[in-house]
């Protein structure tokens, strides 16, 4: 769901968080309006915010694990761990954990990619939520879900700052509700 | 290390729930795992408290972070102590203009970029990573930071290897870290 349906409509926060995302065209290839998430990190009070719309909503939910996918969801999660005293939960790309992983692979526009979680890292029964920058396809998200479902473990709900309009409709990966703060902007022109 | 003689009491939980891996990346190696540390919420929160205290009253405007660990620490902090924070990444991943600076590995070189107008001459920057070993990759995240006209103030990482050396290479820029590990 989004945020500005659900509890938060007219919040100011969010115009603002939306309006420090920059617009960069053509990025990773021709047609992609490429939602960069590094200028909201810049303004810090839109960051503040970001996080701490997050923190309000998951604070009394009785998570115990945020599990951040690589490398973005890494900028947010971690803040969002320690606020609401969750462990903070890395899912990385492959090769990249030292120790025991569970890996689960996803599809991509072209190919296949793999995320991987440490052995021991969550254990069964805790509650979880995953948070990434952005949802797309929803791809990502799903391995995510099916890697902490594997250990035994209860995904809460998936938290991103950006959502495409596809997943507005759906609203759910692999039956799980999602939560998302602003939908992408066309440009930089308009806001 | 982050004091002498009256040691922090927080630091020996931070030290001991840090894992260390043997023979990765490759043989030979001791890796120093930080993700058992986010695993333990009250040693996180300390881990982000100590550096939080040391630069709070410092006048630090950005906090850069190297990918990917970097970006574990970094916002926290950059986020407590009212910084921008600014992601130094691999290759090809930003998706704005970019400059960058390449640095040696023990074979062949890698190269660290960083957005055009994210550091602003006259900021005041922090450079934080998880880990510092030989002190390649800080040395070019340095030199990004001053190429752009800003200052760096002191690099900070949770754990350092001394007999890496890593300190020496970093030159006249201080170096401030939790815990130090002689594996």
């Amino acid at each position: 769901m989004f945020a500005a349906e659900n509890g938060l409509k007219g919040d100011p926060r969010l115009q603002a968080i939306s309006r420090a995302i920059r617009v960069v065209p053509d990025f990773p290839k021709p047609g992609i309006m490429f939602q960069d998430i590094t200028t909201l990190l810049l303004d810090h009070k839109a960051f503040k915010d970001t996080v701490d719309i997050f923190v309000d909503r998951y604070r009394d939910m009785d998570v115990s694990v945020v599990a951040g996918v690589e490398a973005r969801g890494f900028m947010f999660g971690p803040a969002i761990a320690l606020a609401i005293g969750a462990k903070f939960v890395p899912l990385r790309k492959p090769r990249k954990l030292p120790g025991e992983v569970i890996a689960e692979s996803y599809v991509l526009e072209y190919g296949t990619d793999c995320l991987e979680m440490h052995v021991g890292a969550v254990e069964p029964g805790e509650r979880a939520i995953v948070i990434d920058d952005l949802v797309a396809t929803g791809g990502t998200l799903s391995a995510a879900i099916k890697l902490l479902e594997r250990v035994g473990a209860e995904v809460v709900e998936c938290a991103c700052v950006i959502g495409l309009p596809e997943v507005k409709d759906c609203c759910r990966i692999k039956g799980k509700p999602l939560y998302i703060l602003v939908e992408p902007r066309l440009s930089d022109e308009c806001c | 290390m982050a004091s002498q003689g009256g040691q922090d009491p927080r630091l020996a939980k931070i030290a001991s729930s840090i894992r260390v891996i043997p023979d990765f990346p490759k043989p030979g190696i001791m890796f120093q795992d930080i993700t058992t540390l986010l695993l333990n919420p009250e040693a996180f929160k300390d881990t982000i408290d100590l550096f939080v205290e040391r630069y709070r009253e410092q006048n630090i405007s950005v906090v850069a972070g190297v990918e990917a660990r970097g970006f574990i620490f970094g916002p926290p902090i950059a986020l407590a102590i009212g910084a921008k924070f600014v992601p130094m990444r691999k290759p090809n991943k930003l998706p704005g203009e970019v400059i960058s600076e390449e640095y040696s590995l023990e074979y062949g070189t890698d190269t660290m970029e960083m957005h055009v107008g994210a550091v602003q001459p006259g900021d005041r920057a922090l450079i934080v990573d998880d880990l510092i070993a030989t002190g390649g990759t800080l040395c070019a995240a340095i030199k990004l930071i001053e190429r752009v006209g800003a200052e760096v103030v002191e690099c900070a990482c949770a754990i350092e290897l001394p007999e890496l050396k890593g300190r020496d290479r970093l030159g006249d820029k201080p170096l401030f870290v939790l815990v130090s590990s002689d594996i």
